[in-house]
């Protein structure tokens, strides 16, 4: 039962409300680059993914590694959303305090239904196109959805496999680079220049899209034209906007790594009403 | 002429196939028993010997090109859908350029991925230093969870990479170039953990691995025609240690050195240090490459070279059985 485009809206709004309050309430966190990514994890576990809840090891399923694992509160506020019973909605707010599920990047050890621990950049697609090779081999009908940050493709080991999974045609695996042009240090650009981006998936032999990856209607589109790309594996540029939704945080490379103030989450939970 | 020393035969330094032999014809093996089993490898098949099984299983096998840390990424997720992934490179590439892939998808992030490194220790012979592998068991061992091996010859390694293939966890397994010589009697068992009594003794023990156990059994050949008797362990699992082993070492034979071919910072010695010091304190020494890298030579010659034979464990035994 599909949802619509405006459920899923809805679901975002709610997704972003979460987010700026679980980092508040940690005191530290990243809310820069899980806000540019909610569109797309909401898509992706509300739609586009043949997931169960409530058989979270079921076979077929297809899997989602955020591969950069500092975005970890959009997952989690996600994954509670979809109603996974190892990521408890009344406690998103425990993020990063001792004993808590929501550790400060995905950790599979507490959250058995997370389908990879990650945190040190470039590891994910690697990973990725390993659990779409064993798809293969078993002949299931999984799809592998691995988001990258647009920062962590600086990471070597991501051109390492994107040249393997191309030569591999893992065609069941594709990657999404959350292209919100920020890092820690600043602007993308002014850091180490990672465009253009497009030829340079396009050169290692991977079927492009680019996106407004805050259009859902376009992220649901470019899903579905992944899933239709025969022979070769995909990627999305999605174009996004580091800190979405919330005015000051918006392009503003100190949010990349920085917790709102309560007067900030105020403001902010304001304009996310 | 064979002589009977203490009811065992002399021992004879035979040369047997190599370790990676050995591990390329168990994966084949592993690949009929198994459909799961699958290898991942960095262009170095023909070497590493994972080419016997991607002959057999094209379909299971697959190339990463010179890309190390991806293939440990690749193996990591193979193992998280459920299949038994080998990935393989030479050791001092594998450990060295995939270690925090290890660390975060494999340990930390715990998957039954299996890392066997080959061309381990000084003895990749002529390629030199950039080649050779003399830290990877302290690597290794550094990794939580992970269990360590270094099989001794041909049928140690055969079964103990059947071993892993068994075992739910992550697993490096050391293996060498050179043809490495027989030390244990035909039917001999192998279990992860268990260190297997090469030859009985009671006045000190030689405790090694890999290749430095065939020169421990030379050692105690040297030593027994003194009138020393000699125990010799093959401590082919590091981690986890056979504790049990080594304090029954300490206490019954008083005395310990431990031999092996990579530094002696981090490596057996100091874990075998750690356990008599925890269990039944003796005197120790150890024979390995103190903090210095080899050179180009035959594996043989820079074995002697740099004093890990036969006749250098025996002097160190020496040493420590002056102390006790």
């Amino acid at each position: 039962m599909a949802k619509s485009i405006e459920e899923l809206q809805e679901i975002a709004k709610r997704v972003r409300r979460d987010i700026v309050t679980m980092i508040t309430a940690a005191k530290s966190g990243h809310p820069g680059g899980s806000l540019s990514a909610v569109e797309i994890l909401v898509e992706l576990y509300f739609n586009t993914m043949r997931i169960d809840p409530a058989n979270p090891k079921w076979a077929d399923r297809d899997r989602f590694i955020l591969s950069k694992g500092h975005a970890a509160p959009v997952l989690y506020s996600v994954m509670a959303e979809r109603g996974y019973a190892d990521t408890p909605k009344e406690q998103l707010n425990s993020l990063r305090k001792l004993g808590s599920v929501y550790q400060g990047h995905p950790d599979m050890r507490y959250i058995p239904s997370l389908e990879a621990s990650t945190g040190s950049l470039g590891q994910g697609l690697s990973l990725g196109m390993g659990m779409a090779l064993a798809a293969r081999l078993d002949a299931r009908p999984s799809r592998i959805y691995v988001m990258l940050g647009d920062g962590e493709i600086q990471e070597g080991q991501v051109w390492e496999a994107a040249m393997a999974a191309a030569f591999h045609k893992v065609d069941n695996l594709v990657a999404i680079v959350d292209y919100n042009q920020i890092q820690l240090d600043g602007f993308v650009k002014d850091i180490m220049e990672v465009a253009p981006l497009a030829d340079k998936w396009r050169g290692f032999g991977w079927n492009v899209i680019e996106l407004n990856g805050h259009d859902p209607a376009a992220v649901r589109a470019a899903f579905e034209a992944a899933a239709a790309a025969k022979g070769k594996p995909t990627v999305l540029v999605a174009h996004t906007i580091k800190g979405k939704g919330v005015s000051f945080m918006e392009n503003n490379p100190k949010f990349h790594g920085v917790a709102p103030t309560q007067d900030e989450l105020k403001l902010a939970l304001q304009e996310l009403n | 002429m064979s002589v009977e020393i203490n009811a065992r035969k002399k021992f004879e330094l035979k040369p047997g196939p190599a370790t990676r032999e050995a591990f390329g014809r168990a994966l084949v093996e592993l690949g009929h028993e198994n459909k799961d089993v699958v290898v991942v490898d960095a262009d170095l098949s023909k070497s590493t010997m994972t080419n016997y099984f991607a002959k057999e299983f094209p379909e299971r096998f697959f190339s990463c090109g010179i890309a190390e840390a991806n293939m440990v990424g690749v193996g990591a997720g193979l193992a998280m859908a459920g299949k038994i992934p080998f990935v393989a490179s030479f050791s001092v590439f594998v450990m060295n350029k995939a270690f925090e892939q290890m660390r975060v998808c494999s340990a930390y992030g715990r998957s039954n991925l299996k890392v066997v490194g080959t061309h381990s220790g000084i003895s990749i012979g002529e390629d030199g230093p950039s080649q050779m592998s003399v830290e990877e068991i302290a690597l290794a061992c550094s990794l939580a969870g992970y269990v360590v091996i270094a099989p001794a010859d041909e049928a140690s390694c055969k079964a103990l990479v059947k071993a892993a293939a068994a075992y739910d966890g992550p697993v490096f397994i050391r293996t060498g170039r050179p043809k490495a010589p027989v030390v244990h009697a035909p039917g001999q068992k192998f279990e992860i953990g268990k260190a297997v009594e090469v030859a009985a003794g009671k006045d000190v023990t030689l405790i090694a691995n890999g290749l430095l156990v065939a020169q421990a059994m030379v050692a105690a050949d040297l030593l027994e025609a003194e009138g020393v008797s000699v125990r010799v362990l093959d401590m082919h699992t590091v981690k986890p240690l056979d504790r049990e082993a080594i304090a029954r070492a300490a206490k019954e034979t008083g005395a310990i050195v431990v031999a092996e071919e990579h530094l002696v910072d981090g490596g057996l010695g100091v874990r075998v240090a750690q356990a008599v010091a925890e269990t039944s304190p003796c005197p120790m020494e150890f024979v390995g490459l103190h903090d210095r890298y080899a050179e180009s030579g035959q594996p043989e010659e820079l074995l002697e070279h740099y004093g890990l034979v036969g006749k250098d464990i025996a002097e160190t035994a020496r040493k420590v059985l002056g102390r006790k």
